[in-house]
Protein backbone atom coordinates (compact mmCIF):
# COMPACT_ATOMS: atom_id res chain seq x y z
CA UNK A 1 0.00 0.00 0.00
CA UNK A 2 1.21 3.50 -0.78
CA UNK A 3 -0.27 6.88 -1.64
CA UNK A 4 -3.73 6.54 -3.18
CA UNK A 5 -4.22 6.79 -6.93
CA UNK A 6 -5.61 9.81 -8.78
CA UNK A 7 -9.20 8.54 -9.16
CA UNK A 8 -10.59 9.88 -5.89
CA UNK A 9 -8.81 13.28 -6.13
CA UNK A 10 -10.16 13.72 -9.69
CA UNK A 11 -13.69 13.01 -8.42
CA UNK A 12 -13.22 15.53 -5.61
CA UNK A 13 -11.98 18.20 -8.04
CA UNK A 14 -15.00 17.73 -10.32
CA UNK A 15 -17.53 17.60 -7.49
CA UNK A 16 -16.17 20.80 -5.99
CA UNK A 17 -16.29 22.79 -9.20
CA UNK A 18 -19.12 25.33 -8.90
CA UNK A 19 -19.84 24.78 -12.60
CA UNK A 20 -20.19 21.02 -12.42
CA UNK A 21 -23.70 19.73 -11.98
CA UNK A 22 -23.47 16.09 -13.04
CA UNK A 23 -23.36 12.80 -11.22
CA UNK A 24 -20.31 10.67 -10.80
CA UNK A 25 -19.95 6.92 -11.30
CA UNK A 26 -16.77 5.12 -10.25
CA UNK A 27 -15.11 2.68 -12.64
CA UNK A 28 -12.65 0.31 -10.98
CA UNK A 29 -10.90 -2.99 -11.50
CA UNK A 30 -11.24 -4.44 -8.01
CA UNK A 31 -14.14 -4.57 -5.56
CA UNK A 32 -11.76 -3.65 -2.74
CA UNK A 33 -10.58 -0.37 -4.25
CA UNK A 34 -11.59 1.97 -1.45
CA UNK A 35 -12.81 4.93 -3.54
CA UNK A 36 -15.74 3.00 -4.99
CA UNK A 37 -16.95 2.08 -1.49
CA UNK A 38 -17.36 5.73 -0.50
CA UNK A 39 -21.05 6.58 -0.89
CA UNK A 40 -20.40 10.27 -0.18
CA UNK A 41 -18.21 10.47 -3.24
CA UNK A 42 -20.06 8.55 -5.91
CA UNK A 43 -23.57 7.73 -7.03
CA UNK A 44 -22.48 4.21 -7.78
CA UNK A 45 -19.67 2.14 -9.22
CA UNK A 46 -18.98 -0.55 -11.80
CA UNK A 47 -16.13 -2.99 -12.14
CA UNK A 48 -14.27 -3.07 -15.45
CA UNK A 49 -12.43 -5.99 -17.05
CA UNK A 50 -8.68 -5.79 -16.33
CA UNK A 51 -6.75 -3.73 -18.91
CA UNK A 52 -4.90 -6.89 -20.04
CA UNK A 53 -8.21 -8.21 -21.41
CA UNK A 54 -8.04 -5.58 -24.13
CA UNK A 55 -10.15 -2.83 -25.61
CA UNK A 56 -12.94 -5.06 -26.97
CA UNK A 57 -13.87 -6.29 -23.46
CA UNK A 58 -13.69 -2.71 -22.21
CA UNK A 59 -16.00 -1.46 -24.96
CA UNK A 60 -18.51 -4.21 -24.26
CA UNK A 61 -18.53 -3.33 -20.57
CA UNK A 62 -18.83 0.42 -21.18
CA UNK A 63 -21.75 -0.20 -23.56
CA UNK A 64 -23.51 -2.08 -20.77
CA UNK A 65 -22.79 0.65 -18.19
CA UNK A 66 -23.93 3.31 -20.65
CA UNK A 67 -27.30 1.57 -21.05
CA UNK A 68 -27.80 1.92 -17.29
CA UNK A 69 -26.25 5.29 -16.65
CA UNK A 70 -26.24 7.33 -19.89
CA UNK A 71 -22.63 8.38 -19.52
CA UNK A 72 -21.51 11.74 -20.93
CA UNK A 73 -17.78 11.56 -20.27
CA UNK A 74 -15.07 9.32 -18.85
CA UNK A 75 -11.83 10.51 -17.23
CA UNK A 76 -9.32 7.61 -17.25
CA UNK A 77 -6.80 7.82 -14.41
CA UNK A 78 -4.81 4.61 -14.72
CA UNK A 79 -1.73 4.36 -16.99
CA UNK A 80 -2.52 0.81 -18.09
CA UNK A 81 -6.07 1.65 -19.23
CA UNK A 82 -5.24 4.68 -21.42
CA UNK A 83 -4.36 2.68 -24.56
CA UNK A 84 -7.60 0.68 -24.38
CA UNK A 85 -9.62 3.88 -24.09
CA UNK A 86 -7.76 5.43 -27.04
CA UNK A 87 -8.56 2.36 -29.14
CA UNK A 88 -12.30 2.58 -28.42
CA UNK A 89 -12.55 6.36 -28.39
CA UNK A 90 -14.36 6.56 -31.75
CA UNK A 91 -16.95 3.95 -30.76
CA UNK A 92 -17.49 5.77 -27.46
CA UNK A 93 -17.99 9.03 -29.31
CA UNK A 94 -20.70 7.36 -31.40
CA UNK A 95 -22.40 6.60 -28.09
CA UNK A 96 -21.97 10.30 -27.17
CA UNK A 97 -19.39 9.46 -24.49
CA UNK A 98 -16.56 12.01 -24.51
CA UNK A 99 -12.93 11.74 -23.41
CA UNK A 100 -9.82 13.91 -23.53
CA UNK A 101 -7.10 11.57 -24.72
CA UNK A 102 -3.80 11.74 -26.62
CA UNK A 103 -3.25 9.84 -29.86
CA UNK A 104 -1.72 6.38 -29.66
CA UNK A 105 1.46 7.76 -31.27
CA UNK A 106 1.78 10.49 -28.59
CA UNK A 107 1.13 7.95 -25.84
CA UNK A 108 3.84 5.62 -27.15
CA UNK A 109 6.37 8.39 -27.67
CA UNK A 110 6.39 9.27 -23.95
CA UNK A 111 6.32 5.67 -22.73
CA UNK A 112 9.09 4.74 -20.32
CA UNK A 113 10.73 2.51 -22.92
CA UNK A 114 10.83 5.36 -25.46
CA UNK A 115 11.63 8.24 -23.11
CA UNK A 116 15.36 8.42 -23.90
CA UNK A 117 14.66 8.48 -27.65
CA UNK A 118 12.03 11.19 -27.20
CA UNK A 119 14.28 13.32 -25.01
CA UNK A 120 17.25 13.01 -27.39
CA UNK A 121 15.12 13.98 -30.38
CA UNK A 122 13.82 17.06 -28.57
CA UNK A 123 17.11 18.11 -26.97
CA UNK A 124 15.85 17.36 -23.46
CA UNK A 125 17.64 15.62 -20.62
CA UNK A 126 16.63 12.27 -19.15
CA UNK A 127 18.61 9.72 -17.13
CA UNK A 128 20.47 6.94 -18.92
CA UNK A 129 18.16 3.94 -19.22
CA UNK A 130 18.72 0.26 -19.98
CA UNK A 131 15.91 -1.99 -21.14
CA UNK A 132 16.02 -5.47 -19.66
CA UNK A 133 14.18 -8.27 -21.43
CA UNK A 134 16.34 -11.07 -20.02
CA UNK A 135 18.01 -10.88 -16.56
CA UNK A 136 21.14 -12.55 -17.99
CA UNK A 137 21.75 -9.40 -20.05
CA UNK A 138 22.39 -7.32 -16.95
CA UNK A 139 25.98 -6.23 -16.69
CA UNK A 140 26.49 -2.94 -14.93
CA UNK A 141 29.77 -1.32 -14.02
CA UNK A 142 30.19 -0.40 -10.35
CA UNK A 143 30.06 3.35 -11.14
CA UNK A 144 26.38 3.11 -12.19
CA UNK A 145 25.19 2.37 -8.63
CA UNK A 146 22.82 3.23 -7.07
CA UNK A 147 20.35 2.66 -9.90
CA UNK A 148 16.57 2.57 -10.20
CA UNK A 149 14.84 -0.65 -11.24
CA UNK A 150 11.43 0.17 -12.73
CA UNK A 151 8.43 -1.68 -14.07
CA UNK A 152 6.97 -0.73 -17.41
CA UNK A 153 3.88 0.80 -15.77
CA UNK A 154 4.38 0.72 -12.00
CA UNK A 155 6.90 0.23 -9.19
CA UNK A 156 10.42 1.48 -8.77
CA UNK A 157 13.18 0.42 -6.40
CA UNK A 158 16.60 1.90 -5.76
CA UNK A 159 19.26 -0.80 -6.07
CA UNK A 160 22.69 -0.44 -4.50
CA UNK A 161 24.28 -3.65 -5.80
CA UNK A 162 23.94 -6.28 -8.52
CA UNK A 163 22.21 -8.53 -5.98
CA UNK A 164 19.60 -5.81 -5.44
CA UNK A 165 19.21 -5.37 -9.20
CA UNK A 166 18.56 -9.10 -9.78
CA UNK A 167 16.13 -9.26 -6.86
CA UNK A 168 14.11 -6.23 -8.00
CA UNK A 169 14.14 -7.22 -11.68
CA UNK A 170 12.68 -10.62 -10.74
CA UNK A 171 10.18 -9.05 -8.35
CA UNK A 172 8.90 -6.56 -10.95
CA UNK A 173 8.96 -9.04 -13.85
CA UNK A 174 6.89 -11.55 -11.85
CA UNK A 175 4.21 -8.93 -11.31
CA UNK A 176 4.27 -6.87 -14.50
CA UNK A 177 6.37 -8.93 -16.94
CA UNK A 178 9.31 -7.77 -19.10
CA UNK A 179 10.78 -5.41 -20.12
CA UNK A 180 12.07 -4.01 -16.86
CA UNK A 181 13.98 -0.75 -16.93
CA UNK A 182 17.20 0.25 -15.22
CA UNK A 183 17.38 4.02 -14.89
CA UNK A 184 20.33 6.14 -13.82
CA UNK A 185 19.89 7.68 -10.38
CA UNK A 186 19.98 11.47 -10.55
CA UNK A 187 20.91 13.04 -7.24
CA UNK A 188 18.89 16.18 -6.61
CA UNK A 189 15.42 17.41 -5.83
CA UNK A 190 12.23 16.14 -7.40
CA UNK A 191 9.71 18.50 -8.97
CA UNK A 192 6.46 17.70 -10.74
CA UNK A 193 4.15 19.59 -13.03
CA UNK A 194 0.73 18.76 -14.38
CA UNK A 195 -1.38 20.24 -17.12
CA UNK A 196 -4.04 19.49 -19.70
CA UNK A 197 -2.81 19.50 -23.27
CA UNK A 198 -5.05 20.87 -25.99
CA UNK A 199 -3.60 19.40 -29.18
CA UNK A 200 -0.07 20.39 -28.18
CA UNK A 201 -0.87 23.52 -26.20
CA UNK A 202 -0.59 23.31 -22.40
CA UNK A 203 -3.77 24.98 -21.16
CA UNK A 204 -2.71 25.65 -17.57
CA UNK A 205 0.31 24.31 -15.71
CA UNK A 206 0.68 23.73 -11.98
CA UNK A 207 4.07 22.89 -10.44
CA UNK A 208 4.81 21.32 -7.09
CA UNK A 209 7.72 20.12 -5.02
CA UNK A 210 7.57 17.05 -2.81
CA UNK A 211 8.18 17.84 0.84
CA UNK A 212 7.79 14.37 2.33
CA UNK A 213 8.39 11.13 0.41
CA UNK A 214 7.11 7.63 1.04
CA UNK A 215 9.63 4.77 0.89
CA UNK A 216 8.58 4.32 -2.75
CA UNK A 217 9.43 7.93 -3.54
CA UNK A 218 5.81 9.08 -3.82
CA UNK A 219 4.89 12.51 -2.51
CA UNK A 220 3.21 12.25 0.88
CA UNK A 221 3.30 16.00 1.41
CA UNK A 222 3.79 18.54 -1.38
CA UNK A 223 3.79 22.31 -1.87
CA UNK A 224 2.75 24.33 -4.93
CA UNK A 225 5.55 26.34 -6.52
CA UNK A 226 5.94 28.36 -9.68
CA UNK A 227 9.15 27.51 -11.46
CA UNK A 228 9.54 29.25 -14.83
CA UNK A 229 12.04 26.69 -16.15
CA UNK A 230 9.72 23.78 -15.28
CA UNK A 231 6.75 25.57 -16.86
CA UNK A 232 8.76 26.15 -20.04
CA UNK A 233 9.90 22.51 -20.07
CA UNK A 234 6.31 21.29 -19.64
CA UNK A 235 5.12 23.53 -22.48
CA UNK A 236 7.90 22.16 -24.67
CA UNK A 237 7.03 18.53 -23.85
CA UNK A 238 3.30 19.04 -24.51
CA UNK A 239 4.09 20.75 -27.82
CA UNK A 240 6.62 18.11 -28.89
CA UNK A 241 4.18 15.30 -28.16
CA UNK A 242 1.21 17.26 -29.58
CA UNK A 243 -0.35 16.10 -26.35
CA UNK A 244 -4.08 16.15 -25.84
CA UNK A 245 -5.41 15.42 -22.37
CA UNK A 246 -3.99 15.27 -18.85
CA UNK A 247 -0.28 14.71 -18.29
CA UNK A 248 2.13 14.71 -15.35
CA UNK A 249 5.78 15.67 -15.85
CA UNK A 250 8.16 14.23 -13.25
CA UNK A 251 11.67 15.71 -13.18
CA UNK A 252 14.77 15.76 -11.02
CA UNK A 253 16.75 18.96 -10.65
CA UNK A 254 20.26 17.54 -10.76
CA UNK A 255 22.59 18.60 -7.98
CA UNK A 256 25.48 18.07 -10.38
CA UNK A 257 24.55 20.40 -13.26
CA UNK A 258 21.41 22.19 -11.99
CA UNK A 259 19.45 20.90 -15.02
CA UNK A 260 16.03 19.23 -15.11
CA UNK A 261 16.09 15.53 -16.03
CA UNK A 262 12.78 14.00 -17.13
CA UNK A 263 12.09 10.95 -15.00
CA UNK A 264 8.61 10.04 -16.25
CA UNK A 265 5.79 11.50 -18.32
CA UNK A 266 2.55 10.06 -16.98
CA UNK A 267 -0.46 10.08 -19.33
CA UNK A 268 -3.03 11.02 -16.70
CA UNK A 269 -3.66 13.31 -13.75
CA UNK A 270 -1.35 12.75 -10.79
CA UNK A 271 -2.51 11.62 -7.35
CA UNK A 272 -1.75 15.18 -6.10
CA UNK A 273 -4.21 16.80 -8.54
CA UNK A 274 -6.43 18.00 -5.68
CA UNK A 275 -3.52 20.25 -4.63
CA UNK A 276 -3.66 21.99 -8.03
CA UNK A 277 -7.39 22.54 -7.58
CA UNK A 278 -6.86 23.83 -4.04
CA UNK A 279 -4.29 26.29 -5.35
CA UNK A 280 -6.80 27.65 -7.86
CA UNK A 281 -6.57 25.50 -10.99
CA UNK A 282 -9.20 22.84 -11.43
CA UNK A 283 -7.52 20.87 -14.20
CA UNK A 284 -9.92 17.87 -14.15
CA UNK A 285 -12.78 20.28 -14.81
CA UNK A 286 -10.84 21.86 -17.68
CA UNK A 287 -10.24 18.39 -19.08
CA UNK A 288 -13.94 17.65 -18.84
CA UNK A 289 -14.79 20.89 -20.68
CA UNK A 290 -12.34 19.93 -23.42
CA UNK A 291 -13.87 16.46 -23.66
CA UNK A 292 -17.33 17.98 -24.07
CA UNK A 293 -16.03 20.31 -26.78
CA UNK A 294 -16.62 23.42 -24.72
CA UNK A 295 -14.51 26.54 -24.79
CA UNK A 296 -11.61 26.57 -22.38
CA UNK A 297 -10.05 29.80 -21.22
CA UNK A 298 -6.80 30.26 -19.37
CA UNK A 299 -7.45 30.39 -15.62
CA UNK A 300 -5.99 33.04 -13.38
CA UNK A 301 -2.65 32.32 -11.73
CA UNK A 302 -2.62 29.76 -8.95
CA UNK A 303 -1.35 30.27 -5.43
CA UNK A 304 2.11 29.11 -4.48
CA UNK A 305 2.88 27.84 -0.98
CA UNK A 306 -0.28 25.72 -0.77
CA UNK A 307 0.59 22.50 1.03
CA UNK A 308 -1.09 19.14 0.73
CA UNK A 309 -0.44 16.28 3.09
CA UNK A 310 -1.93 12.82 2.88
CA UNK A 311 -3.37 11.25 5.95
CA UNK A 312 -5.02 7.90 6.24
CA UNK A 313 -8.38 7.20 7.76
CA UNK A 314 -10.76 4.25 7.99
CA UNK A 315 -13.63 3.87 5.59
CA UNK A 316 -16.40 1.93 7.29
CA UNK A 317 -18.63 -0.06 5.01
CA UNK A 318 -20.74 -3.18 5.01
CA UNK A 319 -19.48 -6.51 3.73
CA UNK A 320 -22.61 -6.79 1.61
CA UNK A 321 -21.38 -3.89 -0.53
CA UNK A 322 -18.19 -5.73 -1.37
CA UNK A 323 -20.20 -8.92 -1.98
CA UNK A 324 -22.53 -6.99 -4.29
CA UNK A 325 -19.57 -5.66 -6.25
CA UNK A 326 -17.96 -9.10 -6.46
CA UNK A 327 -21.11 -10.88 -7.56
CA UNK A 328 -22.84 -8.30 -9.76
CA UNK A 329 -19.92 -6.04 -10.69
CA UNK A 330 -21.85 -2.91 -9.76
CA UNK A 331 -23.24 -0.97 -6.81
CA UNK A 332 -25.63 1.97 -6.46
CA UNK A 333 -25.77 4.56 -3.71
CA UNK A 334 -28.51 6.87 -4.97
CA UNK A 335 -30.34 6.97 -1.63
CA UNK A 336 -27.27 8.29 0.13
CA UNK A 337 -26.78 11.35 -2.04
CA UNK B 1 28.75 38.08 -5.07
CA UNK B 2 25.71 40.39 -4.75
CA UNK B 3 22.32 38.85 -3.94
CA UNK B 4 19.76 38.25 -6.68
CA UNK B 5 17.24 40.93 -5.72
CA UNK B 6 14.57 39.89 -8.23
CA UNK B 7 14.53 36.39 -6.74
CA UNK B 8 14.44 37.80 -3.22
CA UNK B 9 11.39 39.86 -4.16
CA UNK B 10 9.44 36.63 -4.81
CA UNK B 11 10.11 35.25 -1.33
CA UNK B 12 7.17 34.83 1.03
CA UNK B 13 8.36 35.89 4.50
CA UNK B 14 6.27 35.37 7.61
CA UNK B 15 6.64 37.43 10.77
CA UNK B 16 7.72 34.29 12.60
CA UNK B 17 10.74 33.93 10.31
CA UNK B 18 9.51 31.23 7.92
CA UNK B 19 10.76 31.98 4.40
CA UNK B 20 9.29 30.21 1.36
CA UNK B 21 10.83 30.38 -2.10
CA UNK B 22 7.92 29.87 -4.52
CA UNK B 23 10.29 29.15 -7.41
CA UNK B 24 12.03 26.17 -5.85
CA UNK B 25 9.78 25.19 -2.94
CA UNK B 26 12.70 25.64 -0.54
CA UNK B 27 11.81 26.59 3.01
CA UNK B 28 14.16 28.46 5.33
CA UNK B 29 13.89 29.85 8.82
CA UNK B 30 15.44 33.04 10.10
CA UNK B 31 15.60 35.09 13.28
CA UNK B 32 14.16 38.60 13.56
CA UNK B 33 17.41 40.21 12.38
CA UNK B 34 17.40 38.12 9.21
CA UNK B 35 13.75 38.91 8.53
CA UNK B 36 14.44 42.64 8.95
CA UNK B 37 17.39 42.47 6.54
CA UNK B 38 15.39 40.48 3.97
CA UNK B 39 12.44 42.85 4.13
CA UNK B 40 14.79 45.79 3.58
CA UNK B 41 16.48 43.99 0.69
CA UNK B 42 13.11 43.36 -0.95
CA UNK B 43 12.66 47.13 -0.88
CA UNK B 44 15.90 47.39 -2.84
CA UNK B 45 18.10 48.83 -0.08
CA UNK B 46 21.88 48.64 -0.45
CA UNK B 47 24.35 47.37 2.17
CA UNK B 48 24.74 50.77 3.89
CA UNK B 49 20.98 51.21 4.03
CA UNK B 50 20.58 47.68 5.43
CA UNK B 51 22.99 48.51 8.25
CA UNK B 52 21.14 51.78 8.91
CA UNK B 53 17.86 49.90 8.95
CA UNK B 54 19.17 47.48 11.61
CA UNK B 55 20.46 50.39 13.70
CA UNK B 56 17.00 51.95 13.59
CA UNK B 57 15.15 48.74 14.44
CA UNK B 58 17.37 47.03 17.01
CA UNK B 59 19.48 48.18 19.92
CA UNK B 60 22.85 47.36 18.37
CA UNK B 61 26.04 49.23 17.68
CA UNK B 62 27.26 49.90 14.15
CA UNK B 63 29.96 47.23 14.26
CA UNK B 64 27.45 44.49 15.21
CA UNK B 65 24.94 45.65 12.59
CA UNK B 66 27.66 45.59 9.93
CA UNK B 67 28.75 42.07 10.93
CA UNK B 68 25.13 40.86 11.00
CA UNK B 69 24.44 42.20 7.50
CA UNK B 70 27.65 40.75 6.06
CA UNK B 71 27.01 37.39 7.71
CA UNK B 72 23.46 37.30 6.41
CA UNK B 73 24.54 38.20 2.87
CA UNK B 74 27.04 35.32 2.97
CA UNK B 75 24.28 32.96 4.13
CA UNK B 76 22.03 34.11 1.30
CA UNK B 77 24.83 33.45 -1.15
CA UNK B 78 25.38 29.91 0.13
CA UNK B 79 21.60 29.31 0.03
CA UNK B 80 21.72 30.00 -3.71
CA UNK B 81 20.52 33.59 -3.75
CA UNK B 82 23.68 35.05 -5.24
CA UNK B 83 23.37 36.95 -8.49
CA UNK B 84 24.38 34.61 -11.32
Amino acid sequence: MDTPGPGVPVVRCLKESPNFNGNMIGLAYDALEPGILDDHLLRGAYLLPYPSMGSRSLLERIRFIHQQEHLNAIVPTLDAEILNFIQIQDQLLELDIHLTLPTEASLNRRAKVNLVKFAEAEGLKTPKTWLITDPHQINLPEKEFPIFVKGIFYEAYLAYSMDDVFRYVHKIALKWGYPVLLQEYIEGEEFNATTVGQKGHAVDIVCMKKLVLTDKGKGWACVTIKNDDLIALTQKIVAALRWHGPIEVEVMLSKKDNQFYIIELNPRFPAWIYLAKSAGMNLPFISLLLAMGEKVTQQSAYQTGIVFSNYTTNLITDLTRIQTLFTTGEIHYEKNL
Amino acid sequence: MPPNVSRLKDLAISETGLIFDPGTGSIFTSNATGVAILMAMKEGKNTEQLIASLLNTFEVNENTAELDVQDFLNQLSSAGFAQS
